[in-house]
């Protein structure tokens, strides 16, 4: 039985966070990952080729990546788990659709929207799976990506 | 690593790609919370982890899910296009510690699977659905997923 504290978190959509895209920003990213693409740090290299110049990993919206604000629908729902009982909090998976290939200097906008809140018996108990979709659109109205992310709380 | 370029009439249904090995250590963990803004403190503070009841600190979710990013992309080659992608945090993963300032102990290395599962066109987009995952030490997939990227045709 979810609590109507969380239920009622469904369909929440957070106000705007803008995103601005950084070099810098995405080297670092990279090179936390280990991954030595030349299409993210070699301006020469990318600038040949079928990209034009510079481009981010795929999964990469700027800077904080998929850390949505606690202040808003997802801090609320997480909260309400909380004063359930449920106060250990995973990530447990990510999902994307991808359109546009993000660049440094894009300015991007996302509101993540909370498109789910679901139970279920986990190996160490009932959990709750809250999921929540963001559309990263950039500065010229066009969309980029659609990402959606779950948590388990327990 | 992306210079070379796979086409896909060259790919088959069943093939698989090829491997990337992974280390996760404690200092690739401290650079992950930086780069990407996750601050938890469940995957660097021993004291918090413990409270967890996960075993201790964990790699990041996001951190596994881009190395398979890393994997795909890299493979795709640059003129492949990775449309649709997902994954799911399925089993916990503990990073090595650290023998030096940069240098992990010994443990466990994981790989970043995958095979190809179909070949199809969407429209004029040459498209390949892949069966992804990464992999611990002891053969088991820790996250797995899926993913589809559009890749050119021979001329």
């Amino acid at each position: 039985m979810i609590p109507e504290e969380m239920h009622q978190c469904i369909g929440m959509v957070d106000p705007p966070t803008v995103y601005e895209v950084e070099r810098g920003a995405i080297r670092r990213y990279a090179d936390a990952v280990g991954d030595n693409n030349p299409l993210y740090r070699d301006e020469a290299y990318a600038a040949a080729s079928t990209y034009g110049g510079i481009i981010a990993p795929p999964g990469f919206f700027g800077w904080p990546a998929g850390t949505p604000s606690m202040g808003g629908a997802i801090g609320k729902a997480i909260t309400a788990a909380m004063n359930a009982g449920y106060f250990r909090i995973l990530d447990a998976g990510k999902s994307y659709e991808f359109f546009l290939p993000v660049r440094p200097g894009d300015v991007l906008v996302g509101s993540p929207k909370i498109a789910d809140i679901s139970e279920k018996e986990g190996k160490s108990g009932p959990m709750y799976i809250i999921s929540f979709t963001t559309t990263f659109t950039n500065q010229n109205g066009a969309t980029v990506a659609n990402a959606t992310q779950s948590f388990i709380c327990r | 690593m992306s210079n070379k370029q796979i086409y896909w009439d060259d790919v088959q249904a069943g093939q698989e790609l090829p491997s990337l090995p992974k280390i996760a250590d404690r200092v690739m963990l401290v650079k992950w919370a930086g780069a990407s803004g996750d601050f938890n403190p469940h995957h660097y503070d021993d004291t918090f982890a413990a409270t967890q009841g996960t075993g201790g600190v964990i790699v990041h979710g996001l951190l596994k899910h881009a190395w398979l990013i890393q994997f795909v992309t890299g493979w795709m080659g640059d003129r492949g296009t990775l449309k649709r992608f997902e994954c799911q945090y399925r089993g916990l993963d503990h990073p090595r510690t650290m023998k030096t300032m940069n240098e992990p102990d010994d443990g466990p290395t994981w790989h970043c699977i995958g095979k190809v599962v179909r070949k199809h066109m969407d429209g004029d987009a040459a498209c390949v659905d892949l069966e992804i995952g990464v992999e611990n030490g002891e053969k088991q997939i820790t996250t797995p997923g899926s993913a589809t990227v559009v890749l050119p045709k021979r001329p």
